[in-house]
């Protein structure tokens, strides 16, 4: 897809975002406009996958697994406007006996969806299960996960990194959405990662960088990590953010991780958004 | 009382190994997960038959449980294997998200679990596993008797869909199921038929409330003896049938009072059928070590404790 076209669909993306979040006064803002770019690129534009046809065990197609599950509204802003569902159901966020749940689950069966989320830590894992299975399958396709760099302080994330080093599991393509904040403030301050691109090439990893808001960055790195798969060692990505990108009054701050504007602010998000594929 | 024939005397670990075995050799979609306990999960055959489709986790319990999460995707089968304290209370997080909420088809089997293990001692003798795994909603949870039910269970379980917890154990104790015999998820097995008291035992104390209901027996008391292998789904119609019959009930389980087979039968008396019931089961403490049959005596879960907690149960009627 061409990168002009990418944008207009991360604009509505972003759109839904602050509207699924103000409607119900609760979700996670920040994060979701962080990632608004990478995950319209990564399903638009990257991966091989049946939005019209979901089935769980997704035999032919790449995968994707949100780990930092509190930023499902990007996720099913993004689900929706590929076809998953109808982006009707969008305005169901957060509210009672809704598919699409605070956190991402699979019990309400939202196509789309392979495995919950929320709890921090485990989605790694599960992406390197579901990858290696694919081998087993002669399946080629590539398994894609995401992660929030604070996550990286669970230490499940280091034994899932050992594990799929050690036994090359050089299908998947991991991604740390690396904006540098947290609930209780910037990541560097709570609980320092240290040298994030050391550690995981340390861990025996093949290790690139991106910036996450450049779609010819994202296209060339992209590239660059299929290329590196299949040579016997996972690839991860870290890649450059910023927490509430697109909304001027977001943008940059851990105060927005968990909070919802309220009706003025959205009216002020809104207007810096432009409505590209209409509004759900 | 009818005599048990005895088939021999093994662990019901080994049971498991010998299941599995069969199913990497009759089920090419079942796959094995062991956190470096292949020889104590008796996991060596499978291993050794099946290569491609075992995978060596490393000390690493919580990334096992999630990455077994995550080979479902795709239609395996995954059996993970290691002690039962490293099976739940070390991974729950992992088996509620990715496991139980998720609706995956993992079977987590659990060995050295209780008191049991003996020598380890307490950081390893889990008596809380039975609670924590029923809780969950969608999981399955299975205590069998001895070897051959253990086997049988192993087997069971790869055919039934959804999250199961399959608990069992390193001591040596008789056979007492015949190899034969049918094992349904959800189906508990009336051992001996009586009128005055119904014992509920699962795992290792059902041989105990054999011995139990011959003692009994030879004092003139008929004792109708239940192996309760599922905790979950329980199976209520058996637990009433049985004890509209014989109006009390003891529960014997080698594992903590609180939140066990025991609780479990109380809320089924407590909402259809009141009837005086006594627990033979560890009484909200630690172990510690000692042999496996040393801690069941201290501890009150051996043949003395479930002759008296029924004799007790009797007087309340």
């Amino acid at each position: 897809m061409e990168r002009i076209e990418l944008e207009r669909v991360a604009s509505q993306v972003r759109r839904d975002i602050v509207r699924m979040v103000a409607g119900v006064n609760s979700g996670h803002p920040g994060g979701s406009l962080g990632c608004a770019d990478f995950l319209t690129f990564l399903y638009f534009d990257v991966m091989k996958h049946n939005p019209k046809n979901f089935t769980m065990d997704g035999i032919g197609e790449d995968l994707f697994f949100l780990s930092n599950g509190h930023i499902s509204p990007v996720w099913y802003s993004v689900l929706a406007r590929s076809g998953y569902f109808p982006v009707a159901d969008l305005g169901t966020f957060r509210k009672l006996s809704s598919k699409l749940q605070g956190h991402p689950s699979t019990d309400k069966k939202l196509p789309g969806i392979r495995m919950a989320s929320g709890s921090l830590g485990q989605g790694l894992s599960v992406a390197i299960g579901a990858a290696q299975v694919k081998k087993m399958n002669k399946d080629a396709s590539f398994v894609y996960c995401l992660h929030g760099d604070g996550e990286l302080q669970e230490g499940q994330i280091w034994e899932a990194a050992m594990y799929a080093a050690a036994n090359n599991v050089d299908n998947i393509i991991a991604t740390i959405d690396y904006n540098g904040r947290q609930i209780d403030g910037d990541v560097e301050d709570v609980l320092s990662l240290g040298n994030l691109h050391d550690k995981w090439q340390a861990f025996g990893w093949s290790v690139l960088e991106m910036d996450g808001h450049n779609f010819n960055d994202m296209n060339n790195v992209m590239q660059k990590a299929q290329s590196l798969c299949e040579n016997g060692k996972p690839v991860v990505i870290i890649m450059k953010t910023e927490m509430g990108q697109g909304v001027d009054f977001m943008v940059g701050s851990h105060k927005w991780h968990g909070v919802a504007p309220n009706p003025e602010q959205l009216v002020n998000a809104l207007s810096q958004l432009e409505e590209t594929l209409g509004d759900y | 009382m009818k005599d048990f024939e005895i088939f021999g005397n093994k662990d019901t670990r080994s049971g498991f190994g010998e299941g599995l075995a069969e199913l990497g050799r009759t089920n090419k979609d079942v796959v094995a997960l062991c956190a470096d306990l292949t020889g104590s999960l008796k996991m060596d055959a499978f291993l050794k038959e099946n290569p491609e489709r075992f995978f060596q986790m490393g000390i690493a319990e919580a990334n096992m449980m999630s990455v077994a999460a995550g080979m479902t995707i795709g239609g395996k089968i995954p059996f993970t294997g290691t002690f039962a304290n490293f099976s739940t209370g070390r991974v729950y997080d992992q088996i509620r998200q990715s496991i139980a909420y998720s609706q995956k088809n993992v079977k987590i089997c659990a060995s050295h679990a209780g008191l049991t293990l003996g020598e380890d001692g307490a950081t390893h003798q889990i008596l809380e596993d039975i609670g924590m795994m029923k809780m969950l909603p969608n999981m399955t949870v299975i205590v069998p008797a001895d070897f051959n039910q253990t086997k049988q269970a192993t087997l069971a379980i790869a055919k039934h869909v959804g999250p199961v917890y399959l608990r069992f154990g390193r001591p040596v104790m008789p056979i007492f199921v015949p190899a034969d015999a049918d094992f349904v998820i959800g189906k508990a097995d009336v051992l001996i038929e009586g009128t005055d008291l119904t014992i509920i035992a699962c795992g290792h104390l059902v041989w105990k409330s054999i011995e139990a209901a011959k003692i009994l027996s030879e004092q003139g008391i008929s004792v109708e003896l239940i192996n309760m292998h599922t905790i979950k789904p329980l199976d209520v119609q058996a637990i009433l049938k049985s004890v509209q019959k014989t109006k009390c009930v003891v529960t014997a389980e080698e594992h903590m009072m609180n939140g066990g087979l025991g609780d479990s039968v109380a809320q089924v008396l407590a909402q259809n059928f009141l009837a005086p019931q006594e627990y033979v089961a560890v009484n909200d403490s630690f172990g510690e070590s000692g042999t496996p049959m040393e801690l069941m005596t201290k501890y009150g879960i051996d043949t003395q404790n479930v002759v008296d907690a029924a004799l007790k149960a009797i007087g309340r009627k």
